[in-house]
């Protein structure tokens, strides 16, 4: 270790200096700020056709909902779609860069984009951030070689699967596909399993819930059903309405008009480019 | 070897609301029946409130083992003051019981977030509200629990009380009609159970009247 003190920045990537007094400060009782998490239920299945993805629509920050109807599955390309669980900053900068990724690969090789290859881009970067990126991933899509599915942990580590759930509802979810999954299901079939299997998840864990987002992708093309369920309407509205009285008292009005601080001669100059 | 710090807690939270409003010759007490631990739901059917005299209603969240606890121990003293008064006990009299049984363990506490709702020996309308340890005041409304910082406001803005402090001691209960108060309830536990992930599945509703004390539901969302 030399001894100079010159400071160079890093290259890319983070810099783990601060790790260690982050620890101190820990034991200490100051904790880092709490970031937004999807505490989600996201699923996938393959069936006859293609993949099916499914997604609840609940965004929590620790006990409270701060989004009552987020969207969950991220569009990758024309055929491969994304559910995200995890920090929600985390799931869409990390959906959209490895999207923009495999735009500019596809007018580089003139191909349709490969299911593998976003598995590849995503799960390298996640690696590369050993685990810090809190992204939870359930990669879905169709293309020359097939249909895929697959499950990206926050570590970067993968799973080809033909059913998969992910989130805090995923147990609540994989209970669901287990008894119910069998392969060749028809288009129907799987999106009432996937429905039935967040509905679990909705229902039975906290931190999901609001509505359902279903996504197709079959060779043909893809069908984004946005709120394809909606199983949680509001119970209760007051006919009447509530009337909110301005509850400031307004002591005294006093006007003062600033003086013209610019003069305005017509017919002046044009101004130049 | 560093000084090692528990990794067992005794406490637990099951999550839930309550709220009381206090009226002229009536008094609302509600709370939600969902019972949970961390994401999970434990049941949608518990109820969180308890009668604890004649005309006085005790809703509490928090930890439900240590609400339990304490219900036990205020019906097991309110049967001691029975055998030897001969009457029921008032709504102010088991506020003060209240208060000192939950100051009795201060240094232990029930983790158990209380509203005292009924009539006072008069036929008003009142509600006291706890902490923890026992601090309490009689005031006109009061939200406890999970979704109290999501409801207080809104009864804060359609009921706001007078400060007690203020001279001539006005009146801290609210002029609305006992149907408007329930009306009033439902809404806030309505809004509350969209936004806060402990509240939901049912409100169980008591109202305390001259007449007596009567209950009802209403559903809400299950997610």
């Amino acid at each position: 270790m030399s001894n100079s003190v010159i400071e160079v920045p890093p290259k890319g990537g983070f810099s783990f200096d601060l790790c260690k007094r982050n620890e101190m400060l820990a034991k200490k009782g100051v904790n880092p700020p709490s970031f937004r998490k999807t505490g989600t239920t996201i699923v996938g299945l393959v069936f006859q056709d293609g993949v099916i993805l499914g997604a609840d629509t609940r965004a929590t920050e620790g006990p409270i909902v701060c989004d009552k109807n987020c969207e969950k599955i991220h569009y990758m390309a024309p055929n491969i779609y994304c559910c995200g669980a995890g920090t929600a900053a985390d799931t869409e900068a990390v959906t959209d860069m490895v999207s923009s990724q495999l735009q500019l690969h596809r007018y580089h090789t003139g191909r349709e984009s490969r299911v593998v290859t976003a598995l590849t881009l995503l799960k390298r970067h996640l690696f590369n951030y050993q685990g810090h990126v809190s992204a939870a991933l359930v990669l879905g899509g169709v293309d020359v070689t097939g249909p895929h599915l697959h499950t990206i942990y926050p570590h970067g580590s993968t799973d080809t699967l033909p059913f998969a759930t992910m989130g805090s509802g995923s147990l609540a979810a994989m209970a669901v596909f287990e008894s119910k999954y069998k392969e060749g299901l028809t288009r129907n079939e799987g999106i009432e399993l996937v429905t039935e299997a967040i509905c679990s998840g909705i229902f039975n864990d906290l931190g999901s819930g609001s509505n359902v987002d279903v996504c197709v992708i079959t060779k043909g093309g893809k069908e984004y059903l946005r709120n394809h369920l909606q199983p949680n309407p509001r119970t209760y509205t007051n006919s009447k309405g509530y009337s909110f009285p301005k509850k400031t008292e307004v002591l005294l009005t006093k006007i003062i008009p600033l003086k013209e601080k610019v003069e305005i001669i017509e017919g002046g100059d044009a101004m130049e480019e | 070897m560093a000084k090692q710090q528990a990794n067992w807690s005794p406490y637990d939270n099951n999550g839930g609301s309550c709220v009381a409003i206090a009226g002229a010759d009536y008094c609302v007490i509600a709370a939600d029946t969902r019972m949970s631990t961390g994401y999970n739901i434990l049941t949608r059917e518990y109820s969180k409130i308890c009668k604890l005299a004649d005309k006085c209603v005790m809703a509490s969240s928090g930890f439900q083992a240590d609400v339990k606890a304490l219900q036990k121990q205020l019906a097991a003293r309110h049967l001691i003051y029975q055998h030897q008064h001969n009457k029921q006990m008032s709504c102010p009299a088991m506020a003060q019981l209240l208060s000192n049984t939950l100051y009795y363990k201060r240094f232990f506490p029930y983790y158990s977030f209380n509203v005292l709702g009924g009539l006072d020996n008069e036929g008003k309308g009142c509600v006291f509200t706890y902490d923890a340890v026992g601090s309490y005041e009689k005031v006109g409304y009061s939200s406890q629990g999970s979704g109290s910082t999501l409801i207080t406001p809104f009864l804060d803005n359609q009921l706001k009380s007078p400060s007690p402090l203020l001279l001539p001691v006005q009146d801290a209960v609210t002029p609305l009609v006992e149907a408007e108060a329930i009306d009033l309830v439902k809404t806030v536990f309505a809004s509350a159970s969209e936004r806060d992930i402990y509240t939901g599945d049912k409100i169980e509703i008591v109202v305390v009247n001259a007449t007596g004390i009567r209950r009802e539901y209403m559903e809400l969302r299950k997610d």
